[in-house]
């Protein structure tokens, strides 16, 4: 079933549904709006029955609507996948409907979208971080939050009073620190990617 | 023929068998050669963790197979595995609850030092929460490096002035 088909199937019930450019498999874009309604035909009439993977996405500073999530449904019997895009609501927080009602699997995903991205989802039973710790000022997958980090005060009070210890950014000497894809298995350790410099001697300029 | 008694000192027919030693030299050989640990395995070190308990390398050859995931009864915290802020609070309590006298093995690359992991979400090196006694390098260290590692501490252990630390913090 490619793109063209589901569109077609989908018919003329939704008209804003638009086939998505993909290199893998078919892809369609889907208001917020539709969201919900299409989400519930894909499920009980093209047999969409598992949701594999829902991601957000920052499509960067000044984007509007700014941020957007993606759903990864996946066919049991037909053994097929389709992508779905959407958009969230402009504004913050960015929101967007729950699919938990439909896919119980929606409910950590959907978790982990929030701790990340801070995308909303209405209608979420429990929308409570699920990786980063309760109270975490930051959202760390936007596009403005440094890979490093930023200083913030530890997740426990005590041990934080014991040890004096608080979140602080990590040092990027050159970093982020990647995995070379050439080469030999030794080769391929990670490394920075400008090993120019670090902590001790500082950047070049040039 | 009657020989004259000329044992002055020390007969161990009659007395039994008894060692003169330090304190010290006692304690210490108690001590490094029944390091329990507490196992901290939070990531793919504590498969060879697991390797070093496991019959090929068999930790128990130095005393120190006893891994109760308890803080109770362990004298070496065993931190395997990348420390995410998240976690590293759970380390430090748990540190806190071991009874002294205790030590701490920083096994592989990121718990000494935040490994290949810069990033917003991890601790760079566990030695920032705990007091560390003896790094392991390695990303995985291999069990024979762990094994290595307690050996070091065993050696740290009888050099420490035990008796005199007894009933201190």
């Amino acid at each position: 079933m490619t793109a063209v088909d589901v569109v077609s199937l989908l018919g003329g019930r939704f008209p804003r549904v638009s086939p998505r450019a993909s290199a893998d498999f078919p892809a369609i874009n889907v208001s917020a709006e539709d969201l919900p309604a299409v989400m519930r035909v894909l499920r009980d009439e093209c047999g969409y029955d598992l949701l594999t993977d829902v991601s957000g996405v920052d499509w960067g500073m000044d984007a509007e609507p700014r941020f957007g999530v993606i759903y990864h449904l996946h066919s049991i019997a037909g053994n097929a996948y389709l992508r779905v895009a959407t958009l969230c609501s402009v504004g913050e927080p960015p929101s967007v409907p729950s699919m938990v009602s439909l896919w119980p699997s929606a409910d950590w995903h959907e978790r982990e979208t929030y701790d990340f991205f801070g995308i909303r989802f209405e209608g979420h039973p429990d929308l409570r971080r699920i990786l980063m710790w309760d109270g975490y000022p930051h959202f760390p997958l936007r596009k403005e939050f440094p890979l490093a980090g930023v200083e913030t005060v530890l997740p426990d009070e005590e041990v934080a009073a014991e040890t004096g210890v608080k979140v602080q950014p990590a040092p990027m000497a050159g970093g982020p620190f990647v995995a070379p894809q050439e080469d030999t298995v030794r080769e391929r350790e990670p490394r920075a990617k400008d090993e120019s410099w670090n902590e001790r001697r500082p950047k070049p300029e040039n | 023929m009657v020989s004259a008694n000329n044992d002055f000192t020390y007969n161990s027919k009659i007395e039994g068998d008894v060692i003169v030693t330090k304190a010290d030299a006692v304690v210490n050989w108690i001590r490094s050669h029944s390091m329990w640990p507490m196992p901290m395995g939070l990531a793919c070190c504590a498969i060879e963790l697991m390797a070093s308990g496991a019959a090929r390398h068999d930790i128990s050859r130095f005393g120190a197979e006893v891994m109760r995931f308890s803080p109770r009864q362990s004298d070496v915290m065993i931190v395997s595995g990348t420390v995410t802020y998240k976690m590293a609070t759970a380390v430090r309590r748990i540190y806190d609850q071991m009874a002294a006298p205790k030590w701490v093995i920083a096994m592989g690359a990121c718990a000494s030092s935040g490994g290949m992991y810069r990033s917003y979400s991890v601790l760079q090196g566990v030695d920032r929460i705990v007091p560390v006694d003896v790094y392991v390098s390695g990303c995985p260290p291999r069990p024979e490096a762990l094994l290595d590692a307690i050996i070091k501490l065993q050696g740290k252990v009888a050099k420490e002035p035990a008796l005199g630390k007894l009933f201190k913090a």
